[in-house]
């Protein structure tokens, strides 16, 4: 039997579709989600389907959608929020940040906010500073979110299931440029564990960790190096929060060396939190070579084409890293 | 335990006409002054911790409203929380308990007197954050909307709030989408120093209604009465599908902002006027005036509020300290 395949968009609209039908607490709220389908067709026939109230357009008001979705989460409905571009998430930060990753701790335990927000994120579209974003390690860094970045069709599919069933606030950050990207994703509802790392790839030379489109990108450039002779593992955390340690520790043990790879801007960026983790554990031992980041440059992402590509981690910058890496520089 | 009689909506027009309901309501009044005055001369002794702003002057706010709403009706309250707190129902011994640190206290020492909530009464939580609890009623009003509940949630805030860009996005959602919520802005005149006539242009809060397409009244905020009256038509409205209402309660606090406050934004002459229209008295006198209660009951009534004041800050004081070793627990809701 041929594998079923689908893009990672539609996989998102699978996983919504199955958690409506199942549940009548899910709907989804977010601005042009109704008839035009989202600004990026991930909702697309979903409002034909589930009706104008359970895929509710809003107006632009990302605070006081966010906020809805807050209470909404309080009073017995899962909500799943859009926020078109995730850099509008500083419009709602209060409500995600102040509110929703509080609320559990804070009131004593006895309320909690389910509730999911999709946000796309990462650059490569031309869309410039203020649309191109990877702003994973500010909701990673707040304690109360979890933070999840699906990195294919699949995992698109199962960490947003996943994520529906957490009882907890859930931040979804897909890649736009994974949006259109195909891969095998079975018709059943399925869910991803979140707090579990995914080694996707096993070689004994290299670890490397990567996130988002860094995945794919890092399996690209595993099938050009193993021509060359270098095995790599490549481990997807997945989940960011809670953070999954054993199979990176487990493979740098292994391999003894370690390469993370990131779109967003090196400085402060997520990437440095699995290095400290890796330092601080016995898995320090088995590195041959100091640890090597590749991530974006610490500047906004620009416009040019040629300007943008330059910024974040490419498929010849990975194979030239992993390269520095075997060879000791 | 320690707590007051619910407060109901009358069998009357007017609260102070209905002998159960304005011993309720008297109640409700005194409760929230003594609770407040008890925690402030706690706080004075060095005896409570961190800071706390006090609703002494607008006791009325709170309980005209929350007559006018069940049990199963939602609140969500502010940093000045302690009055809905109150009104809606809540445990004296675990509210004092929270504000003295206690494990046995609503958030287990954790939120302290600015994030009180109680899911038995439908409190939704007090706020640190001005405004931050406005979208979160109007969520909450359209959860009951989508679940085909009769629910309704009314959103407490200041005059302040307005200013923030929360009030203005979740008014537009909760008027478009016609959400059962009642929107109630406590105008005590001032945002921390500054004041309502430096703040805004408008000259009534209510009117920023209009910009939304949903109601707006202006009341005095002082008189148990005339609150409950707009309070009552504004949640039959939103009960019965009729959408949002913006309320102003025309209010003063007697008391500082908070702990750090001298009160030099203010004359005393302003304050000594407003302690003439001190809500708790004006309610007491009409009820006596009216020969509704007489003054013997309500000297009752006031001892037995000061009675349960009394026991819970005894229980609260007896209660086991916060516990750190649990202090990791929580963060996130257990995954089943
Ligand atoms: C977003 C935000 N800004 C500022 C503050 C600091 N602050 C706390 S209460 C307050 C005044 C609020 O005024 P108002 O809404 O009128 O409520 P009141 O204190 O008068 O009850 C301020 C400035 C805050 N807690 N949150
Ligand atoms: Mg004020």
């Amino acid at each position: 039997m041929s594998e079923r395949i689908i893009t990672y968009g539609e996989a998102v609209r699978e996983a919504i579709g199955q958690a409506m039908e199942a549940d009548p607490s899910v709907f989804m709220l977010g601005e042009d989600i109704g008839v035009y389908g989202g600004a990026f067709g991930v909702s697309g026939d979903l409002v034909h389907r589930f009706g104008e109230d359970r895929v509710r357009d809003t107006p632009i008001s990302e605070l006081g959608i966010v906020g809805a979705a807050v209470g909404a989460a309080l009073t017995g409905m899962k909500p799943i929020v859009e926020i078109q571009f995730s850099d509008f998430t500083a419009q709602a930060m209060d409500q995600i940040v102040n509110q929703a990753a509080k609320i559990h701790f804070m009131l004593g335990g006895e309320l909690a906010v389910p509730m999911v927000l999709r946000a796309p994120l990462g650059s490569g579209t031309g869309a410039a500073a203020q649309h191109s974003q990877s702003l994973e390690a500010w909701f990673a860094h707040v304690p109360g979110l979890k933070v999840v970045m699906p990195s294919s069709p699949y995992e698109a599919k199962g960490l947003l299931l996943a994520a529906l069933d957490d009882p907890n606030p859930v931040i979804v950050l897909e890649h736009k440029l994974l949006y259109k990207t195909s891969g095998h994703v079975p018709e059943e509802a399925y869910r991803s564990e979140i707090g579990k790392s995914k080694v996707v790839r096993e070689g004994k030379d290299l670890t490397v960790v990567a996130t988002g489109v860094m995945v794919s990108r890092t399996l690209e450039a595993a099938t050009q190096l193993a021509a060359e002779g270098i095995e790599l593992t490549v481990i997807d955390p997945r989940s960011l929060t809670p953070l999954d340690m054993d199979p990176i520790n487990a493979s740098v043990a292994q391999t003894g060396r370690l390469m993370l790879v990131q779109e967003a801007p090196k400085h402060v960026g997520y990437m440095a939190e699995i290095a400290a983790r890796v330092s601080e554990g016995p898995a320090i031992y088995s590195l041959t070579e100091p640890v090597k980041r590749l991530a974006g440059l610490d500047v906004p992402i620009p416009y040019a084409p040629q300007l943008e590509k330059s910024v974040v981690p490419q498929l010849p910058d990975i194979v030239a890293a992993a390269k520095d890496v075997m060879r000791g520089v | 335990m320690a707590t007051i009689t619910p407060l109901t909506a009358p069998n009357a027009e007017r609260v102070s006409q209905d002998k159960e309901a304005a011993i309720a309501a008297l109640e409700s009044l005194l409760a929230i002054r003594f609770f407040e005055e008890a925690v402030d001369g706690l706080f004075a002794r060095g005896m409570m911790h961190g800071t706390m702003h006090l609703s002494i002057g607008q006791e009325a706010v709170a309980t005209g409203v929350c007559a006018a709403l069940r049990k199963t009706d939602f609140i969500t309250s502010t940093h000045r929380g302690h009055s809905h707190c109150i009104a809606k129902g809540a445990d004296l011994t675990r509210m004092m308990a929270e504000l003295l640190a206690k494990q046995t206290g609503y958030c287990r020492g954790r939120g302290g007197s600015m994030h009180i909530a109680d899911v038995e009464t439908g409190n939704l939580g007090a706020n640190g954050i001005v405004a931050g609890g406005i979208p979160i009623a109007a969520g909450a009003a359209l959860s009951q909307k989508l679940q085909g509940k009769d629910n309704v949630v009314v959103s407490f805030f200041g005059d302040g709030a307005t200013n923030e860009g929360a009030f203005h996005e979740a008014l537009n959602l909760a008027a478009v989408w016609d959400l059962p919520v009642v929107f109630v802005c406590e105008n005590n005149k001032y945002g921390m120093s500054f004041s309502t006539a430096k703040s805004m242009k408008v000259e009534k809060i209510s009117d920023r209604a209009a910009a939304y397409g949903m109601p707006g009244v202006t009341v005095d905020g002082n008189d148990v009465d005339a609150v409950y009256a707009v309070a009552q038509e504004a949640v039959d409205r939103a009960r019965s599908g009729g959408g949002p209402t913006l309320i102003e309660c025309l209010t003063y606090r007697h008391k500082g902002h908070s702990k750090s406050d001298k009160n030099l934004y203010r004359t005393k002459e302003e304050i000594d006027f407003w302690k003439t229209k001190d809500p708790v008295g004006i309610f007491e006198t009409k009820l006596v005036d009216q020969g509704v209660l007489t003054q013997e009951e309500v000297d009752q009534v006031t001892d037995k509020i000061r009675g349960e004041i009394r026991n819970a800050i005894q229980e609260a004081s007896a209660a086991p300290d916060s516990d750190p070793a649990e202090l990791l627990s929580s963060v996130f809701r257990e995954v089943n």
